[in-house]
Formats: C-alpha cells, sequence, structure tokens
C-alpha cells in the first residue's frame, strides 16, 4: 500500500528521494500535500502503517457503495425497470451485513489498540522535556540538564531570516538528540493548548493544574515544525513549534552553551516585555 | 342542538389572520413554517459567516481579518448558529411540526401553546447569540466554549454571557419541543397506527427527541456551572479552586455527541421516505431500520470521550471509548445497505429529492469512512484539531444534513405551498452545490493529513493551494445556495399548483392523503389506519 500511495502523490517521493540524505527533509508540509508528512519517529511510522492498512479499506467500502449506486442508477430508474418489485425482507442479506461489518471492526481493533498501547508514553526514558503553554508561547524545561529553561516565541514576517518558513520558525527552538527515548510533560500556565509536531506523532493537551505524559524518539536529525493544536484565544495561530534534532554528542555540547545562553534567566519585567510584543502581533 | 352550533361558532375553522396569526400561533403547519422561515434567515447569517472566514484562508497572510478576535467568533457562530438555528429548527421544528402530526393522523400537536413558546424561545436565542457576537469583543472560544479560555479571565467581555443565555433559551426551546413531539407520537396516532407501522420520519423525530430530553439537561447544566464560575466566583472549572476544566469536557461532550446524532436522525428519517417514495417500494428491513436509530441513539450517549483523545486520557479509558466508537458502524452500516436495498428492484424517478437523496447517501459513506478512521485514538494522534476533523464532520454531519434539508423541501414543498419546484432550476442547485461542497470540503482531507490545525486564520504557505481551491468550493456553494433562494421566491411566486399526491404510487403516507396545500386543519376526522396497509 505505502507504494501505491506514494506513486499517486508524486511530491511524497520526491521528499523521500532528497529525504535520504542524514538529515531529514521532511519536518513540515510540502505545497500541494495531500497526505502525512513523511514519519521521523517510531509512533508515527506505526501510525503510517495503521492507515496504510485502514485506507484500503475506506477506499473499499466507498467504492462498494458507489459500484451498487451505479448498477442502480443504470438498472433500476423508471424507464429499464417499470414494475417495481415488492421485496422488503431477506434474512441472510440482513444478517451478513450485520456481521461482516462487525467482523472488519474487530480486524481493525486489534491492530488500532496496539497502536494506542504503543503511543501511549514510554517505561525507559533517558531524559525528560517538560513543554508548558502560554498566550501565546511556549515555555521549555530540561529538568535532567540542570533545569535548563527558555522561552520560544514566534518571530513575525517582517523578521524572517532567508530559509526560515513564515509561522513556523521560532526565536529559540527546542534541541533534542536523535535516537534517544524523550520523556514529555505537558502542561499549561494559562488556557488549554496542545504541543503537537505531525512528523513526529505528536500530540497532547497542556491542560492548566494537570501534568499529561508521552514520549518521542526522533529517528533523524533535522528540524521539525508544529502548531498549537487547541484554541487558545486571539493568537492561537501564531505559537509555533521547532524541534532541531541533533546527535547525542552535539546535544551536550549545546546544553553547554544554552546553560550560559539562558543562565540569565527572564526577569518578570524581560518576559513581560517580550510577551507584550508577541501580543501586539498583528493585533493593530 | 344549542351545544353543536356553538362548538361549530367559535370551533376551528376560522384562520386567525395578519400578526396575530403568526405570533399567537397555536398551529403545527404555521409554527413548522415560521421554525423553516427562521432556519432560513440563520443560515444565510451563518453561512456569510464560513464566507469570510474563506475569504480570509483564500490566500496565506492577512487579507480581511486583522482582528482575530473577530476572526475566532465567526468561527464560534458558525457552528452554533448552523447547529442551533439552522439544522435543528429545520429538520426537527420545521419539517417535525409539519409532518409528525400530518404522517400519523393527529389533528394537532398534543400541546400547540407549548409549541408556541418553544418556536420563540428561539426566536430570542437567536437575537440574543447576534448580539453576543458584538458585545464586548464577542465569544471567540470556538463552539466547544472549552474553559479557561471561555473563563472570565481570559474572556472577561459579556459575550460569552450572552452566548450562554442563548444557548440556554434555544436548550429550553428544544426540550419543550422534545416534550410535545414524544407526547404526540405516543398518544396521538390515528387508530391502528401502531408503533411498528409508523413511518420512519417519525420514528427517526421520536428518537431524536428522546436524546435531546436526555441530552440538553447536561448542557444546561454545564452552561450554568460556566455561567456562576464566570460570575459568581465559584471554581468548577477553575483549577486554582479545585475545579478541573477536563470536567466542562466531559459534561460538554456528553452533549455533543448526542447532539450530532439529533442533527443527522432526522436526515436519516427524511431520506427513508424520500428513497421509498421515488423507489416506489416499501422500505427495505423496516423494523431493522427503525431499531438501527435506537441504537445509534443509545451508542451516542457512551462514547463521547472520543472527542477528547488529546486530553491525556488513561490508556485504558482511551481503549474502551475506540471500542465503543467502532460499534456505532454497524447500526450505520445496516441503514445505508437498507437504503440501497430500497433502491434495489426500484423503479426509480430520480426527481430533485431523490438525486438529493442519493448525494446524501454518498455524503453520508464519505464522512462515515473518516470517521472510523478517527475513532482510533493511537491514530487519531494525527487527525485530532486538524482539517481532517473539520472535512470528516461537514460530510457527515453538516452538509449530509443540508442535503437532507433540501431532500425534504424539495418532497414537501408541494404539500406546504400547493406548489410545485421548478424542475430544471432545482436539478442545477442540486448539481452545482454537489460540486461546491466536494470542492470545498474535499481538498481540506489534504490540509489536515498535511498537519494543518483548525481555527487559524493565517497558515504556513505550504498549505496555500488546498485552501485557494476550498475557498473556490466556498463560493459555487454560495452561489447555489443563492440561487435555491431565488427557486424558493419561484416557487412561491409561480409555481404551478400541484395534486394532493404529487409523487403518486409510492407516497403511501398520510400527509398525501390530505389537500395540496395542506388545509389549516387536517384530520378532525382521525382516519382508521386498521384496515390501510402499514404506512412504511
Amino acid at each position: 500500500m505505502n507504494k501505491t500511495v506514494k506513486l499517486i502523490f508524486p511530491a511524497l517521493v520526491l521528499g523521500a528521494l532528497f529525504g535520504s540524505g542524514h538529515a531529514f527533509a521532511g519536518g513540515r508540509s510540502e505545497p500541494w500535500q495531500m497526505w502525512f508528512q513523511p514519519a521521523a519517529s517510531p509512533v508515527m511510522e506505526r501510525i503510517m502503517d495503521f492507515h496504510d492498512i485502514l485506507f484500503v479499506m475506506e477506499v473499499a467500502i466507498v467504492i462498494l457503495v458507489l459500484v451498487i449506486m451505479a448498477i442502480i442508477i443504470v438498472k433500476f430508474n423508471a424507464k429499464s425497470n417499470p414494475v417495481p418489485s415488492k421485496t422488503t425482507h431477506n434474512t441472510l442479506l440482513e444478517v451478513v451485513w450485520t456481521t461482516v461489518p462487525i467482523l472488519i471492526l474487530m480486524a481493525i481493533a486489534v491492530p488500532s489498540l496496539k497502536l494506542l498501547y504503543y503511543t501511549d508514553r514510554t517505561q525507559d526514558a533517558e531524559m525528560t522535556l517538560k513543554v508548558i503553554g502560554n498566550q501565546w508561547y511556549w515555555s521549555y524545561v530540561y529538568p535532567d540538564h540542570g533545569d535548563l529553561e527558555f522561552d520560544s516565541l514566534i518571530i513575525p514576517d517582517e523578521e524572517l531570516q532567508k530559509g526560515q518558513p513564515r509561522l513556523l520558525s521560532v526565536d529559540n527552538e527546542v534541541v533534542l538528540p536523535v535516537k534517544t527515548n524523550i520523556r514529555l510533560l505537558y502542561t499549561s500556565n494559562d488556557v488549554i493548548h496542545n504541543w503537537a509536531i505531525p512528523s513526529l506523532g505528536l500530540k497532547l493537551d497542556n491542560t492548566p493544574g494537570r501534568v499529561n505524559e508521552t514520549w518521542v524518539s526522533i529517528n533523524q536529525k533535522g528540524n521539525y515544525y508544529g502548531m498549537c493544536s487547541e484554541l487558545c484565544g486571539v493568537n492561537h495561530g501564531f505559537m509555533p513549534i521547532h524541534v532541531r534534532a541533533v546527535s547525542k554528542a552535539d546535544f551536550e555540547a549545546w546544553t553547554k552553551m544554552a546553560k550560559e545562553k539562558f543562565a540569565t534567566k527572564d526577569t518578570d519585567v524581560n518576559r513581560a516585555i517580550r510577551v507584550a510584543g508577541v501580543k501586539g502581533f498583528r493585533e493593530d | 342542538m344549542a351545544n353543536g352550533e356553538a362548538a361549530a361558532h367559535d370551533g376551528h375553522d376560522h384562520t386567525p389572520t395578519g400578526w396575530r396569526r403568526w405570533l399567537y400561533s397555536t398551529n403545527h403547519k404555521d409554527i413548522g413554517t415560521m421554525y423553516i422561515v427562521l432556519s432560513m434567515v440563520s443560515a444565510v447569517v451563518g453561512g456569510l459567516m464560513s464566507l469570510l472566514f474563506r475569504l480570509e484562508l483564500q490566500d496565506p497572510g492577512i487579507q480581511y481579518i486583522s482582528d482575530f478576535q473577530f476572526y475566532n467568533v465567526l468561527v464560534t457562530g458558525h457552528g452554533f448558529i448552523m447547529v442551533f438555528f439552522v439544522v435543528m429548527p429545520a429538520m426537527i421544528g420545521g419539517f417535525g411540526n409539519w409532518f409528525v402530526p400530518l404522517m400519523i393522523g393527529a389533528p394537532d400537536m398534543a400541546f400547540p401553546r407549548m409549541n408556541n413558546i418553544s418556536f420563540w424561545l428561539l426566536a430570542g436565542a437567536l437575537v440574543l447569540l447576534l448580539v453576543a457576537a458584538f458585545t464586548q469583543g464577542g465569544p471567540g472560544t470556538g463552539w466547544t466554549v472549552y474553559p479557561p479560555l471561555s473563563s472570565i479571565d481570559y474572556h472577561p467581555g459579556a459575550g460569552v454571557d450572552l452566548g450562554i443565555l442563548s444557548l440556554h433559551l434555544a436548550g429550553a426551546s428544544s426540550i419543550l419541543g422534545a416534550i410535545n413531539l414524544i407526547t404526540t407520537i405516543l398518544n396521538m396516532r390515528a387508530p391502528g397506527l401502531t408503533m411498528h407501522r409508523m413511518p420512519l420520519f417519525v420514528w427517526s423525530i421520536l428518537v431524536t427527541a428522546c436524546l435531546l430530553l436526555l441530552a440538553i439537561p447536561v448542557l444546561a447544566g454545564a452552561l450554568t456551572m460556566l455561567l456562576t464560575d464566570r460570575n459568581f466566583g465559584t471554581t468548577f472549572f477553575d483549577v486554582a479552586g479545585g475545579g478541573d476544566p477536563v470536567l466542562w469536557q466531559h459534561l460538554f461532550w456528553f452533549f455533543g455527541h448526542p447532539e450530532v446524532y439529533i442533527i443527522i436522525l432526522p436526515a436519516f428519517g427524511i431520506i427513508s421516505q424520500v428513497v421509498s417514495t421515488f423507489s416506489k417500494k416499501p422500505v427495505f428491513g423496516y423494523l431493522a431500520m427503525a431499531y438501527a436509530m435506537i441504537a445509534i441513539g443509545f451508542i451516542g450517549f457512551i462514547v463521547w470521550a472520543h472527542h477528547m483523545y488529546t486530553i491525556g486520557f488513561d490508556v485504558d479509558t482511551r481503549a474502551y471509548f475506540v471500542s465503543a466508537t467502532l460499534v456505532i458502524a454497524v447500526p450505520t452500516g445496516i441503514k445505508i445497505f437498507s437504503w440501497l436495498a430500497t433502491m434495489w428492484g426500484g423503479s426509480i424517478d430520480f426527481r430533485t429529492p431523490m438525486l438529493f437523496a442519493m448525494g446524501f447517501i454518498w455524503l453520508f459513506v464519505m464522512g462515515g469512512v473518516t470517521g472510523v478512521a478517527l475513532a482510533n485514538a493511537g491514530m487519531d494522534i494525527a487527525f485530532h484539531d486538524t482539517y481532517f476533523v473539520v472535512a470528516h464532520f461537514h460530510y457527515v454531519m453538516a452538509i449530509a444534513a443540508i442535503y437532507a434539508m433540501f431532500s425534504g423541501f424539495y418532497y414537501w414543498i408541494g404539500k406546504m405551498s400547493g406548489r410545485q419546484y421548478p424542475r430544471f432550476l432545482a436539478r442545477v442547485h442540486f448539481w452545482t452545490f454537489f460540486i461546491g461542497v466536494n470542492v470545498l470540503f474535499m481538498p481540506q482531507h489534504f490540509l489536515g493529513m498535511a498537519g494543518m490545525p483548525r481555527r487559524i486564520p493565517d497558515y504556513p504557505d505550504a498549505y496555500a493551494g488546498w485552501n485557494y481551491v476550498s475557498s473556490i468550493g466556498a463560493y459555487i456553494t454560495l452561489t447555489s445556495t443563492a440561487l435555491y433562494f431565488y427557486i424558493v421566491w419561484k416557487t412561491l411566486t409561480s409555481g404551478e399548483k400541484v395534486a394532493d399526491n404529487q409523487w403518486g404510487e409510492g407516497a403511501t403516507t398520510l400527509e398525501w392523503t390530505v389537500a395540496s396545500p395542506a388545509p389549516f386543519h387536517t384530520f378532525e376526522d382521525l382516519p382508521d389506519m386498521n384496515v390501510k396497509e402499514a404506512a412504511e
């Protein structure tokens, strides 16, 4: 199925070809994309595998109904069939169209539940990242790396550098090591947000007063983008997510660098100014 | 006898005239007409709202709506209006009021005055909602009104409070309407018209009314809690006071999921009548069709959390909701296959109502299979809160319901107005609408799979292509809708007169035995259904 799908959607083929280098070429959507973004985590890979099976079933059902409707239109219009039959019951038929869907649904439920339990959380996390939602920016905490903490705000259109995607680029991106089991803890300081990255198969609510847990392991180095996925107010569309995945060694180096960079924790005044900057973002 | 003379004198054969006829109306046909008019007015408002945000989304960047709160209010208002003031009034208040009494051979509804108040409560609710949208920033919360976003801290304006009061009024209206319909259907059927001989449209309205009666009070309770949270210092949904925002989501969706069946079940009923009429065959598997609706209604109450897969549920809880949700596909499958089997072997006239019924089946199957995809919590991570969900529910619920409404309109307008709709224009309406909505919503599946979130006024440039196509679809749909209103006007002003039973041998239900247009009072002598064939 994977292959057919990729033949139908050549954009994906290109993505796969150019993505074969060491840096992942996906991580965000392409113009005219009709399918998932290429998977970059074991969870997203399994989601796509499951979807491939399900998609075949969906298409088969739609085609079945369309074919039956086409036959009806051709054979049973008033011209071709002037005398209607009076059949209103057929026990065998009714049993079949009740039990066959049940069997199909059971066939769906088994891999579906397996996938669900796999996505839930990791048993042996090598590190933890805390993701905290705010109106309208993200804060990240690395509790295993000396509580390294920083905020991540959108870069307004007029300040974008060349190559930075619009509405997806942030000032301080999250840096994470590849091939590492990372526990993700989600919460919020104000309203409900949702930290989601399509190519990594991540989407979970940041709810105030709760800590939600999920996990990720990133297959390849690269840049991965996402957007807030729960309506959180005026600038909901303007709090993007950018994860830069690097090798484990580079990650260690980055944490040392970042500790210095973010050592002067935002004072309250500082933070207020920056947040005010975001709130003013195109709100004029 | 003097008694008889008095009864004849102030009896029911005079028709009130002028504004009294409508404002004071206790007549199920007049009230039904008012519901349909209210639905049309709301459809224009709700449709123009969606046109505004489709205009904004046509190209990346900000074109027209630089106030994002206003954008959110448009999204919220579109949802509320389409659900509570377009589909529900047309289906339940409109066709339900008009045709439930006619189909069961009752002279009117059981509680005619209550019928009047439930209409006017809804009219008041509509006014309140429109006022809410322009009061102190309006409710930019989405139709789900999730706290803390909807709490006083993040929506300090009175717009949210007015919105809550509007929903309270609409809810009261629905509860009264539901009580009226249930009482009418259970007690006022013509002699011999047993439950198992009722037309499927009546069955669908009965099940819908039961769902309303059970679901709306839960919404009313939740709304009241939100109102006291906002204004009287309670903390039901406020973490700081020991409350929980997720509690709101449970209460809202315990109402919200049955609500989507409240919208689609009457559509099932209309489609069953239309398919049977134009195939000139009784409905295939009548009992299975009726009990499938009851099953859908029941399951509808135990699957609510599939709207909440990303809130951080325990994994076992999600596993339950996946399994329960998948089960819905069984009774809905029975309905689809039974409609196909009804058509199979028929002698089908593809008149406009039938075209819309076939269109409904296609849309419902499309939305149904994407629904099966969304049911899987593990995979839903990829779909939740994206345009895929928007595409799904517009196919399966919104546009499908609109199709059933158009189908019902063309099917019954002859009975309601006594006039024939312009046949050619109605066909043009069907085809343009069919093309329009598919161009509008099909690309949203692609946008969703590519990861575009809902409820955003601007999007990364990669999503530009399909958004442009989708907006073109919206303009086609808008044009088609304008054509529909022209057809309504044309029908009412210059449509030719129709016979009492304009559809011939296939139309076997009782409404086709009375004159067209249906007289002000019908069935003052109850029809005897003991001898007639089952009115399937």
